[in-house]
């Protein structure tokens, strides 16, 4: 094993659970928007907004939600390099 | 109908541009580095933005004014598959970033790449790969370019200045493109981090007072989305279709996916998306940036429905040469509701944010020729303040072709070139994002599959021909072979150009063909900030 060459062709090692995780986080939100059927209808309205259009709102703070967790969920499985040394 | 100036209006108008141009220039002085005279500080603000700024000037660029123009334009005359579109599309762009933009941040600090060619050029060890992305890089911002000039004159033209012709109609415009050239020359990317802020505050102010007060003027949001569908669904005398889409149909689906998904993947290849994410201070901007941008997406949502509300509302959208222009609806329908000061200031949010893509399109289109183009081809032992020199010279040619792109040619021909160049752009993501995962793809695969994706596309574009008028490039999606569905171009031409790239690469290893020095490591990919390996040009200045 060469250590020198290790160090700078490797990846940092993560936690692979975690980054899964993460992964499957970040999937959710562009499934639910491609899955075109799940959502082009009227109803149920609410408050005269047809269903396709405030779904779609909806989900504006849904992924900004999931991207969040995906966030706090990759700094734990991956450390940066500057948390690491301190 | 257009009668007259509306003082008032231009009043506010003028005002708030003064106010910008004064911070445009101030601005060379804010958080002023040590090594002006470098691609890193003018191009890129010294790589020095923490999240906040980084939220401001990236929400400031993507969200251009075309879009604020073109988004509700697109409601209003075709409905939801050619506008709404837009709200899935800027949503699942954020996962998407939040997975590669942070690998192409750190390897790019860590070898001090400014362009997305720089990193192709780094990691292939192929000047002419580079060169493909550079070019295309630049075509496809070009035409953006122009378009956001089109946003300015969508104002004016409904405060009542210009539209017919002579000098006096295009000065407003030259006066405008002249002093951003100035302050951008001036201060770099310096200037439209701080004009964002202006920027992203109108447009909030306005678009939230106007979705809060409009609805119930015309009748509310019940009365907004019932006209709207009687006026989608009603027959079109001209192709014996109905107007538009109210709600996508079954045989929309595939159209409205493709067009959320490949607008999502090609926006971030555009070489002013690169350019504002690089000038990020730390690996995790980007990312922490993905989770709160999607405020942005909301408001353009909003602004969206705005087309609908102006169908409801009646709104006549008539330029100054008389005939109907769906570009002028938004713009019309706050001429019609507000005081003349308020109007002003929606104005005013339309025409700043047409300015701060403009001067980041222009000093991302000019880093890339000075990189990719000038210091590879021309002049190979270029010192860091020639290129300073170079890319700010080129800014301005980029801006003044702009200009008269726009004053000389039917604004139809910057709206064609940009639907090729959203086409022609995602035609780089193999050879950049996979290139940030693997080393498979062969250098002259991936040419190849470049080369295959931009012919198959424009082909197709050209292809999408008006029933009514007969006019080639009328859309940006046609018919997905074998799949048989209508799609978004750019992602067929994607899926050609990913196939043709892999077919060869097998060929090409087969071959033995070379396949060049990557010159990155894999620890590269995830350097942060401060990473003790970086290759800071700055602290190596007199190379040049």
């Amino acid at each position: 094993m060469n250590h020198l060459q290790n160090d700078a062709d490797a990846s940092p090692s993560g936690n692979k659970a975690l980054l899964t995780l993460a992964a499957a986080l970040l999937a959710i939100p562009v499934v639910a928007l491609l899955w075109v059927g799940s959502y082009a209808k009227v109803e149920p309205t609410v408050a005269g907004f047809p269903f396709f259009i405030w779904y779609q709102f909806l989900w504006v703070f849904l992924c900004a939600a999931c991207t969040w967790a995906a966030y706090c969920v990759v700094r734990i499985a991956r450390p940066s390099r500057k948390e690491v040394r301190r | 109908m257009n009668t007259g100036i509306d003082y008032f209006a231009l009043a506010v108008l003028v005002g708030l541009f003064l106010l910008v141009t004064v911070m445009g220039f101030w601005a060379s002085n804010w958080r002023r580095g040590e090594h002006l005279a470098s691609l890193d500080e003018w191009g890129l603000g010294g790589r020095s933005f923490g999240t906040w700024v980084t939220w401001f000037l990236l929400g400031g660029d993507l969200y251009t004014a075309y879009t604020f123009v073109a988004v509700p334009a697109a409601m209003f005359a075709l409905g939801s598959v050619a506008g709404f579109f837009a709200v899935p599309y800027t949503i699942i762009l954020y996962p998407i970033i939040f997975v590669y933009m942070a690998r192409l941040w750190s390897v790019s600090y860590r070898h001090g790449y400014i362009t997305s060619a720089d990193f192709v050029r780094g990691r292939y060890g192929s000047k002419e790969l580079s060169l493909a992305i550079a070019i295309t890089g630049i075509l496809a911002t070009m035409p953006y370019i122009a378009l956001q000039l089109v946003g300015i004159q969508a104002v004016l033209e409904v405060v009542g200045l210009g539209g017919s012709g002579g000098i006096a109609n295009v000065l407003p415009l030259i006066i405008a493109f002249g002093l951003l050239a100035a302050y951008t020359h001036a201060a770099g990317l310096r200037a439209p981090a701080v004009i964002a802020f202006v920027k992203d505050t109108l447009i909030y102010l306005v678009i939230i007072v106007a979705i809060l007060y409009l609805p119930g003027k015309v009748g509310g949001w019940a009365h907004v989305f019932a006209a709207a569908q009687a006026k989608m669904n009603a027959v079109n005398p001209a192709t014996g279709k109905p107007i538009g889409v109210f709600i996508p149909s079954a045989q929309a689906y595939w159209a409205y996916a493709t067009l959320a998904l490949g607008s999502a993947m090609a926006l971030f290849m555009y070489p002013h998306s690169v350019t504002a994410t690089l000038s990020s201070r730390s690996r995790n901007t980007i990312r922490r940036n993905a989770t709160i941008l999607p405020a942005y997406s909301f408001v353009l949502g909003l602004l969206a429905l705005l087309g609908w509300v102006a169908i409801a509302a009646g709104t006549k959208p008539i330029g100054l040469d008389g005939h109907p222009n769906a570009q002028l609806v938004i713009p019309q329908l706050f001429k019609d509701f507000f005081p003349g000061w308020f109007a002003g200031v929606a104005f005013a949010a339309v025409a700043i944010g047409a300015l701060v893509p403009a001067a980041i399109m222009s000093i991302a289109a000019s880093n890339t020729f000075t990189r990719n183009i000038y210091r590879e081809w021309l002049k190979p032992d270029a010192s860091h303040s020639d290129e300073a020199r170079i890319s700010k010279i080129v800014a301005l040619m980029v801006k003044a072709f702009a200009l008269v792109f726009v004053l000389t040619l039917d604004k139809q021909n910057a709206i064609n070139f940009q639907l090729l160049g959203g086409i022609w752009i995602l035609q780089t993501f193999p050879a950049v994002v996979f290139g940030l995962y693997t080393r498979w793809f062969h250098r002259w695969g991936l040419l190849a599959g470049w080369a295959g994706g931009m012919f198959y596309g424009t082909m197709a574009a050209y292809n999408v021909v008006n029933p009514a008028t007969g006019n080639h490039f009328a859309g940006s999606v046609s018919v997905i072979p074998v799949v048989g569905e209508l799609g978004y171009i750019a992602l067929t031409a994607f899926a050609v150009n990913a196939l043709i790239a892999a077919v060869v690469t097998v060929i090409l290893d087969i071959a033995r063909v070379p396949r060049g020095h990557d010159e990155t490591v894999k620890a590269d990919y995830f350097a942060d900030e401060g990473d003790p390996r970086v290759e800071r040009p700055l602290e190596t200045m007199n190379a040049g």
